[in-house]
Order: C-alpha cells, then sequence, then structure tokens
C-alpha cells in the first residue's frame, strides 16, 4: 500500500536553509547540504529546497547546489524558487532535481505549467500554492506572500490539475512557522476538488498536527521544517507517533 | 566493468550514475550504439513519455541496438518508462509500438490519484537474484501513471498493490525491469542496484 509521506522542507536564502514565521522574520539554520545528508539518514521520504530569494544570480549556483545535492542523497527531491522557463526546468531537472516547484510563475503564466508537464511530464511538475484565509475563501498570494491576486487558491489549485500539474503543496501564509497545526479547512476544500497527490504546508508542530494533516486534511503528504531545524522531533519520532495512529507510513 | 545508461534526451540519468558512482560501479551516460554494444550492462533509466522514449531511441537507432544486445543476453535493467517500452504497446500513445520483447500492454490507473507518488511495498513472487538481500519490509520510490500488464503472469518477480494488484517488477532471463526507481529508494536501492551489478554475464 502507498505509504503517507513526510517530507522535510529547506527554505533558502543565499545559499543558507533559513525559516521565517508567516513568511517573515527569516533566521538562518544551516547549511543546506549537511542538514539534506541528515534529513536522509533520518528516513525522510522526500526533501524540498524552495529558493526564497532566488534572484538571477543566485539561480546559477543553485544549480550547482541541486547537482551536489543529488550526489550525497538517494531520495527525490524538489527544487522551487523563482522558476520561470522550461530551459531552468530542464537544467535543474540535469542537475539532479526530480521535481520542480513552481510557485509565483505558475498564477502569472500557468501556460507554464501545461507546457512544462507536457515536456517533462506531470509527475515532476509541483505546483506551490500560497493561500490566505479570508472572510469567505482562501486567497492566493504571489511572491513570497507578498502580493494578493483576488485568485480563489481552491479554484486556482483545481485549474492546476486540469493543466497538467502532477502535485499540489498548499501552503497557507496564516500558519507558517506557527507550529499550530496545518490548515485543514484549506487542505480538505483542496484535496476534496482534486484527483492528483496534495502535499500539506505550513503549521507542523507536535506530531499530532501531522496525524491531524493526513487524517482530517486528507493530504498525502506532510512537509516539515521548523520542528525539525529545531530539533523539536526527528522523522523517526514523527513516524513512530504516526505508525501508533494506523497511519501508514515507510 | 561497464554499465551504459542509456540517454534519449528526458530520463534522469543523473541520479542513476550518482547511485552507481556510490556503489563504485563504472558506468557511463550515452546515446552512442558503440558504447552500447561493449558495455557489460544495460540499464535503461525512467522519466518521460512512452512515445517520446521510442521516437528518441528510434531516431537514435538504439531501439536496434537494445534488443540485439538483450537477444545475446547481455544483462538488461529498464527502470519506470524502462520497464513499460519492453511491451508491445503503451496506452499513453495508442498506437505507438514499444519494443515487443514482452507480450502485453500497458494501462493507466483508474481508481487511484494519478501519478501514484510515493513508497509503496512490494511483493516478491519469485526468487530473483535482482531483489537477494533486500529485506520483504522494504518500501521502494514509485512515481508513474502507467503500469505493465504482461499476459505471461509468469514473468511477474514482484506485485504492489495501488487500487489493483499491479506487476511492479518483471524478470525474462537477462531482462530485469522495476517499475519502482532504485536509484531513489535509499539503501534498499541501493542494494538492488548492486545486484544487477553482481548479475553474471
Amino acid at each position: 500500500m502507498l505509504t503517507k509521506r513526510i517530507i522535510a522542507c529547506l527554505d533558502m536564502k543565499g545559499g543558507k536553509v533559513v525559516k521565517g514565521t508567516r513568511f517573515k522574520r527569516l533566521k538562518i539554520v544551516g547549511d543546506p547540504i549537511v542538514l539534506a545528508e541528515k534529513y536522509y539518514r533520518d528516513g525522510a521520504d522526500e526533501l524540498c529546497f524552495l529558493d526564497i530569494s532566488a534572484s538571477i544570480e543566485k539561480r546559477k549556483t543553485r544549480v550547482e547546489l541541486v547537482r551536489k545535492i543529488a550526489e550525497k542523497i538517494r531520495i527525490p527531491f524538489t527544487v522551487g524558487g523563482g522558476i520561470k522557463s522550461v530551459e531552468e526546468i530542464s537544467g535543474l531537472l540535469r542537475a539532479g532535481a526530480d521535481k520542480i516547484a513552481l510557485c509565483t510563475q505558475a498564477i502569472l503564466d500557468p501556460g507554464l505549467i501545461i507546457e512544462a508537464s507536457r515536456k517533462f511530464g506531470s509527475q515532476c511538475i509541483v505546483v506551490s500554492i500560497d493561500a490566505k484565509k479570508t472572510e469567505y475563501n482562501y486567497e492566493a498570494y504571489i511572491y513570497g506572500g507578498k502580493k494578493r491576486t483576488g485568485l480563489d487558491a481552491v479554484l486556482f489549485a483545481k485549474q492546476c490539475e486540469l493543466f497538467g500539474a502532477g502535485e499540489l503543496l498548499v501552503n497557507s501564509i496564516d500558519r507558517d512557522g506557527t507550529q499550530e497545526g496545518y490548515d485543514l479547512e484549506l487542505l480538505r476544500n483542496i484535496s476534496g476538488c482534486v484527483k492528483i497527490p496534495v502535499i500539506a504546508s505550513s503549521g507542523a508542530g507536535n506530531p499530532s498536527t501531522i496525524f491531524d494533516a493526513l487524517e482530517k486534511g486528507k493530504a498525502d503528504a506532510a512537509l516539515v521544517a521548523s520542528i525539525l531545524h529545531n530539533s523539536e522531533y526527528n522523522i523517526q519520532d514523527i513516524k513512530k507517533y504516526l505508525k501508533k495512529n494506523k497511519v501508514n507510513v515507510r | 566493468m561497464m554499465i551504459a545508461i542509456i540517454d534519449y534526451g528526458g530520463g534522469n540519468t543523473g541520479s542513476v550514475k550518482n547511485a552507481l558512482d556510490c556503489l563504485k560501479l563504472g558506468s557511463k551516460i550515452t546515446s552512442d550504439p558503440a558504447d552500447i554494444t561493449k558495455a557489460d550492462r544495460i540499464i535503461l533509466p525512467g522519466q518521460g513519455r512512452f512515445s517520446d522514449v521510442m521516437a528518441n531511441l528510434k531516431a537514435g537507432k538504439l531501439d536496434r541496438v537494445i534488443k540485439s544486445e538483450i537477444r545475446k543476453g547481455k544483462p538488461y535493467l529498464g527502470i519506470c518508462v524502462g520497464l513499460q517500452i519492453l511491451f508491445d504497446e503503451g496506452e499513453e500513445d495508442p498506437g505507438t509500438k514499444g519494443l515487443g520483447i514482452i507480450k502485453g500492454t500497458v494501462p493507466r490507473f483508474t481508481s487511484q490519484k494519478v501519478p501514484q507518488i510515493g513508497w509503496n511495498d512490494i511483493r516478491l513472487m519469485k526468487k530473483s537474484r535482482l531483489f537477494a538481500g533486500v529485506p520483504k519490509s522494504a518500501f521502494f520510490y514509485f512515481v508513474h501513471s502507467y503500469y505493465a500488464l504482461p499476459e505471461d503472469s509468469s514473468l511477474i518477480s514482484a506485485m504492489t498493490g495501488y487500487g489493483i494488484e499491479f506487476a511492479s517488477a518483471v524478470e525474462k532471463d537477462n531482462i530485469y525491469a522495476v517499475q519502482f526507481h532504485p536509484e531513489k529508494s535509499g539503501e534498499d536501492g541501493l542494494r538492488l542496484l548492486k545486484n544487477f551489478g553482481d548479475i553474471r554475464c
């Protein structure tokens, strides 16, 4: 039976792993290669590198970093942040990335989802959606949570599926870095309307919050960052808890 | 030892090479028929659309080389789409012929989320040198929307459940093929690749 995945997320800025709260107040956590190897050894099912400062210059160094990571770890990893073209995607996949996360560009230019999934296959195109609760619904944001779009995040999720995305990474701007638990309503709404895997993100606290995202939020995988970075829990702690509660994990 | 990792333009050849490097197994990413003829073994890695992979192999006349080397008894490991193209035809692009080495088709999952992405277990169906020493509880990483349906079920070496039970590994003489990605399946995946390297030619 297919297991639920625990994905260690490494937000990157200036070549370092960082972590913020509600997309702000970034703190440096450590070196990406050291942490990638550690989380791989600890039993992470996947890794996810999201470059939150992806300027043009830094993107060149990113290809090099991806190459180094690919040499060290034997599990799949996703790379995202500021990716705008199929050429860029091709370069990152060639360097060893398994999947690409499209964020802002997926909203500014949804045609890129179609183009990229046709060229590289749906399985390697993840669309990362930054959502924020409003009075009535969830709104999708771009530019790292800085700019609102007026788009309904759930409808946009459905559109991504139709355009060929292979997976959706669902972030909650309200919960990011808070450790207060994932936004279950957001997850349920999106999981309920698409037939592609949904990755829950933002809000992981103690292992029961991860259980909730997978069971109540109907997510297929959970992204975890802060609680790993500050060593509150390691991957095995989380998996032990999930196993005890009858969630199928590796 | 030289393993030819076949480069058809779309596969994750680098990941396979990284894994083989880590096992100290010599390999070369190549699309040159001469390299494939000279190599001790062949790996056709995954990722890519059935018709694209076949078109690229044909354009470089690699389909014929692969078939003739397999016929000569050279060990072949197909990963993901490298398993699927062994069959007659793929449903991904109706009418596109595969290598036709194994009888059967490649249908799409219908009852579950597509693609299947993630770690799934396997049930070994026969004794296999490829899986020697791999623990029963092992999980492997799968990413695919289509699966192989061989006419001859005796060729199935492992089964996996995803809505239905499908062939996650097939084996026929010197042909080994797996639907999952051993190069992305941690230590158990490395073990499998090592076993492939140890198979006597």
